[in-house]
């Protein structure tokens, strides 16, 4: 038998009992980056296939959201930073083998770009907006010659960005529970499939709801392949992995995960559009809100389990939240 | 130049001497330390085995919190010591979750703090200051460059160990055995 026990110091709240230095801040942000990445994805990757009369809402409704939830997402960033005014310096250094560098310097790149891709379809949507400054209008205008490379460019930033929020997490290899690659396509799979039930929220289209449904279909199922070859990989790794993996095989996570991300956030919904692709109506907004809360609690119970898995100290594992 | 520590498991008896000396030495906010005693007991009654041992930043020759810091804050000094420059710490916390030995906090002014090594005083010529504290005189501080430092000799006749080197950080911070 083998017991450690902290005697003395250590009564710093920010890590002990539980390293909690992420909170709520984190995983949001991550939820609405990967939202965003998908909306941005699928609005590119349609408008270059010439579906634009098609498929309305992913096209040009969708992206209008985008700037505000990627503002929602920066604002959430900011609260979390515990030295606030010094956020500047993310700005005068590039640090390759740092994910959040690369990641703020994404950001960066993208959040015009979906502000700009936005604003070039605000006067589809809203056939009476006035921009009230003719320069905005001109420059609107100029910029949508290239339209095609803002396309292939969201393609490129919203895959990045997709990506990015999981690789930020499985680049530490001090929380044994996000050390695996598999985080990445876990949770870009999970953003393109928030995104697709997003559109399906908002479609009035049968055609576009019924082509989403197969795509989001298709992305759950996916998602529910790369968990199961997490937790294979997890457990076939060492000590600490399959510990890891053991939070989530009857440990403190186990509810919580199969319940709310698995269960009422991937199978219920595979369930209901599967259901509803074989013509059994379903109001389309019940399967996106599931896909979308599970999107959410899955950043959740990753960036939570993940602070409360470690090397030393394991008698400290449980909950955070 | 390679400042190390070794802390003698075999002298240490927890009286948390270093963790309070620390606590006045660098001025550290009232429920925080950046040094820490841990008991490790092994075995069943009556055949028990104790481990006291006092921890810290192990400043790590390959330190994942200087790897994911994206301002430059988290960085090696002279003799690899790595400190955090408060001026450019956003308080991101990621180097917090990329420690594995759980050795950061954020200080309340904002910036996350740890262990210097007292390099203040190092570089005063002075030892730091839980070493210098230390009544059974289990810690040795010094670089590891120099083949005739005590640290250097204690470690050549001494069996050691560090905290999970598997995590693959190259630790600098010795338990002798």
């Amino acid at each position: 038998m083998k017991e450690v026990a902290i005697t003395s110091g250590r009564m710093n709240h920010g890590v002990d009992p539980l390293l909690h230095a992420w909170g709520w801040e984190i995983p949001l942000y991550l939820f609405l980056g990967g939202l965003v990445a998908g909306i941005l994805f699928f609005s590119a990757f349609f408008y270059l296939r010439h579906r634009e009369n098609v498929f309305t809402a992913a096209i040009k409704v969708a992206p209008l959201y985008t700037p505000v939830f990627l503002a929602i997402g920066l604002a959430a960033l900011f609260l979390d930073l515990s030295h606030k005014l010094y956020f500047w310096r993310l700005y005068t250094t590039i640090r390759w083998e740092s994910p959040m560098s690369w990641g703020a310097w994404t950001l960066l790149f993208i959040f015009p770009l979906s502000v700009i891709w936005a604003a070039f379809w605000v006067k589809d949507v809203y056939p009476n907006w006035d921009w009230k400054f003719p320069i905005i209008e001109k420059t609107i205008a100029w910029l949508a010659q290239f339209k095609k490379w803002f396309a292939w460019s969201l393609i490129l930033f919203s895959g990045i960005l997709g990506m990015y929020t999981g690789i930020l997490l499985s680049a530490f290899n001090a929380r044994p529970f996000w050390n695996t690659s598999i985080l990445g396509p876990l949770f870009l799979v999970s953003g393109l499939s928030t995104g697709a039930a997003f559109i399906l929220l908002i479609s009035r289209s049968e055609q576009e709801r019924h082509r989403f449904s197969q795509i989001d279909s298709f992305l759950i199922g996916t998602e529910l392949f790369l968990i199961i070859h997490m937790f294979m990989g997890f457990l076939a790794s060492t000590s600490v992995q399959i510990h890891a993996a053991e939070m989530f095989l009857g440990g403190p996570y186990t509810a919580i995960f199969w319940t709310f991300v698995v269960g009422i956030g991937l199978l219920l919904p595979l369930l209901i559009e599967i259901m509803e692709l074989r013509g059994v109506t379903v109001p389309a907004v019940i399967p996106a809100m599931l896909v979308l809360f599970g999107g959410l609690m899955l950043r959740f119970v990753v960036v939570d389990a993940g602070q409360s898995s470690r090397w030393l100290y394991k008698f400290m594992e449980q909950l955070v939240f | 130049m390679r400042y190390a520590m070794a802390i003698d498991t075999k002298r240490c008896v927890g009286c948390a001497d270093c963790v309070v000396a620390c606590q006045r030495e660098n001025n550290v906010p009232e429920g925080f330390c950046r040094d820490w005693i841990v008991e490790e007991t092994t075995g069943t009654f009556p055949e028990l085995q104790l481990e006291i041992r006092s921890e810290r930043c192990n400043h790590c020759a390959d330190a994942p919190c200087v790897r994911c810091c994206p301002t430059e804050a988290s960085h090696y000094e002279e003799g690899g010591v790595v400190l955090v420059d408060h001026d450019s710490c956003i308080g991101c916390k990621a180097c917090i979750a990329s420690c594995p030995y759980d050795a950061r906090f954020v200080h309340p002014e904002g910036y996350v703090d740890k262990c210097t090594f007292c390099i203040h005083r190092v570089r005063e010529g002075k030892q730091p200051a839980c070493v210098e504290v230390c009544p059974t005189h289990a810690m040795i501080f010094g670089d590891l460059d120099d083949k005739n430092s005590e640290i250097s000799k204690a470690l050549r006749t001494r069996k050691y160990k560090t905290l999970i080197p598997e995590a693959g950080t190259d630790p600098h911070v010795f338990y002798l055995l």
